[in-house]
């Protein structure tokens, strides 16, 4: 780990001053040359500073991803992600050695199915959830219902780990509800430290991230559309299906997009509600970082969590081209 | 429609409220409960909020601080590069400005833990293993307030006549005088409302604190997530729901300026 705690090398110094330098220059070529600022120089602290921050250490995390740790480039690492037996078969010395690891190694597969799955659980349970509540909201018969819309919007901001902490009291094995289920006859009822748990913690944190955008979709759309279905001899169900549902897509799609991807991403909520028995993706990342120090793993897997992340986003922008859902 | 449709239907809308809610509401509950004990009522009481207030926990008093004063300074430097970065990405080129709208939305479309991840290698490629903790946290929250405050500012900017400014600069402003007296009065409300977005978005930040902060310092995020794993008392309640209403107050007062400026 020593390797890490080292300072840059001066030549990296150097080069950032250099670079520093040749920005200020430039600056100030351009006001001397405009005799005046251009009003673009204004945001060039700016630039200069989400690309220290947001440009930089992604260059970081691919450099750390496609060397070893002695820094030479490795495809390794990403193997290795893949194939988690890819190493020792590589460095094995013995044929019944190699026969040994000769399978695929799951061990990093694993977390990464269960995220998956997980996040594909909890989308699937936040739409049937959240349709109907964005519906009746929207319902321009429903007096004052689209006020509560505030009330669904808040939790969106709200911090996850205090919501999750407030989730954690409930299902507790001493919480309220879980003394109620065993006195009411589920003598072994539990809901700590299970998937079921991380599951219901996640659909109450992402389920306003569903509700809103389709919200804002269905309460935009033009009433004149259902009257219109009805005067044609549509029934309510049938100008639901035929009507309104195809309209509320870019909504929904966004609503997906919010809900899957933190879902998919998380770690906080698999520690504090399932006791991380079963490793997700997010917990992977994180250990491999804190517990293991392995940079380079912990760096190939974020880059493969970041492909799957844009790859998810380009499929679902596909689906909503003018992003009417409004998210992200 | 019919009574009956329209009272299953609230009915419906009235049971999701109680899921968003309910853990919130036992929560507040918890932390007027003498007892130390979530399954059993022993009555009412102010101690864990005497005991919050009276600075006794070394923890959460440390932990408020440090949430607060990022916070703030923060919220202060990314309304200024935010104000700015607006107001020249404004006043740019399609190609540049394209440009620099891609570099604001990217933190947004990677997952907080990449983004946590990233800086925390950042600052130990830069300053050594041992330079995590304030500072570095205060840079990353930082880094992703400024972009809600681009966000926040630049459709203020986009309601305003483009000329307004070089006119002013024609007429012998100076460009410090022209931004103070002609742009930032067009823009104020965009600019309180990403100040206050990047209040919220700072005080509710997990994860990537989580990565940046290191070991030996705490927000209160952290503090409860160290927590939640281990037996706590009242005053976790009491901080959490203290925190729940100041989140709560903020965010109303956000929403309510933002649907003012729309």
């Amino acid at each position: 780990m020593s390797r890490f705690d080292v300072s840059l090398p001066w030549w990296a110094w150097v080069l950032m001053g250099l670079g520093l330098a040749a920005f200020v220059a430039m600056v100030a070529v351009s006001i001397l040359r405009n005799r005046g600022m251009k009003r673009s120089l204004f945001a060039s602290p700016y630039a200069l500073w989400m690309i220290l921050f947001t440009i930089v250490p992604l260059v970081i995390i691919v450099y750390y991803a496609l060397t070893d740790s002695s820094g030479n480039f490795t495809w390794d690492n990403l193997r290795n992600f893949w194939d988690s037996n890819y190493i020792r078969r590589m460095s094995a010395t013995s044929d019944a050695a190699r026969a040994r690891y000769a399978v695929r190694g799951m061990s990093n597969m694993d977390p990464l199915i269960y995220s998956l799955w997980m996040a594909f659980l909890c989308t699937v349970i936040c739409l049937v959830l959240a349709y109907p509540t964005a519906l009746f909201m929207a319902d321009r018969k429903m007096k004052r219902a689209s006020s509560l819309v505030i009330l669904f919007v808040v939790p969106m901001w709200m911090n996850i780990t205090l919501r999750t902490y407030a989730m954690r009291i409930l299902l507790v094995d001493d919480g309220p509800l879980i003394t109620f289920l065993r006195l009411v006859g589920f003598k072994d009822a539990q809901l700590m430290d299970t998937p079921a748990a991380v599951l219901i913690g996640m659909v109450y944190n992402f389920l306003p991230f569903m509700i809103f955008p389709i919200y804002t979709v269905l309460s935009k759309m033009d009433p004149a559309l259902q009257e219109a279905a009805s005067d044609l001899g549509a029934n309510p169900g049938r100008s639901l299906i035929k009507v309104t549902m195809p309209l509320s897509i870019p909504g929904v799609v966004s609503g997906i997009t919010m809900v899957f991807m933190p879902a998919v991403t998380t770690f906080t909520l698999n520690v504090m509600l399932g006791g991380s028995k079963r490793l997700m993706l997010g917990n992977l990342i994180e250990q491999t970082f804190t517990k293991q120090s392995n940079w380079n793993m912990g760096s190939a897997m974020s880059l493969v969590m970041m492909v799957l992340i844009l790859i998810s986003l380009t499929i679902l922008r596909k689906a909503d081209p003018n992003n009417e859902g409004g998210g992200l | 429609m019919s009574k009956t449709s329209r009272f299953f239907k609230w009915i419906w809308l009235v049971i999701i409220l109680l899921f968003l809610y309910l853990p919130i509401l036992v929560m507040m509950v918890q932390s007027f409960n003498s007892g130390k004990s979530i399954s059993s009522w022993d009555g009412f009481t102010f101690h864990w909020y005497e005991e919050l207030f009276s600075g006794r926990n070394k923890d959460i008093v440390s932990a408020l601080q440090v949430t607060l004063s990022v916070a703030v300074i923060a919220t202060v430097v990314s309304t200024v590069l935010g104000t700015l970065g607006a107001i020249g990405i404004h006043g740019m080129k399609k190609r540049p400005q394209a440009m620099m709208m891609t570099l604001t939305n990217l933190p947004n479309t990677m997952p907080d833990i990449v983004t946590g991840v990233s800086l925390m290698l950042l600052f130990i490629f830069m300053a050594g293993g041992e330079s995590r903790g304030y500072v570095t946290m205060l840079l990353a929250h930082i880094t992703f307030d400024t972009p809600y405050v681009i966000l926040s500012v630049l459709p203020k900017l986009k309601q305003m006549n483009k000329h307004t400014y070089e006119a002013a600069l024609d007429l012998g402003a100076t460009p410090g005088y022209a931004l103070r007296h002609v742009i930032i009065p067009e823009c104020r409300q965009g600019i309180v409302t990403g100040a206050m977005l990047a209040f919220t978005l700072s005080i509710d930040d997990f994860t990537i604190s989580y990565f940046t902060a290191g070991s030996k310092v705490q927000n209160l995020s952290m503090l409860i997530y160290s927590a939640a794993r281990r037996h706590v008392d009242g005053t976790f309640y009491a901080v959490s729901t203290a925190m729940f209403l100041v989140l709560l107050i903020l965010l109303l007062v956000v929403n309510r300026n933002t649907a003012e400026a729309d």
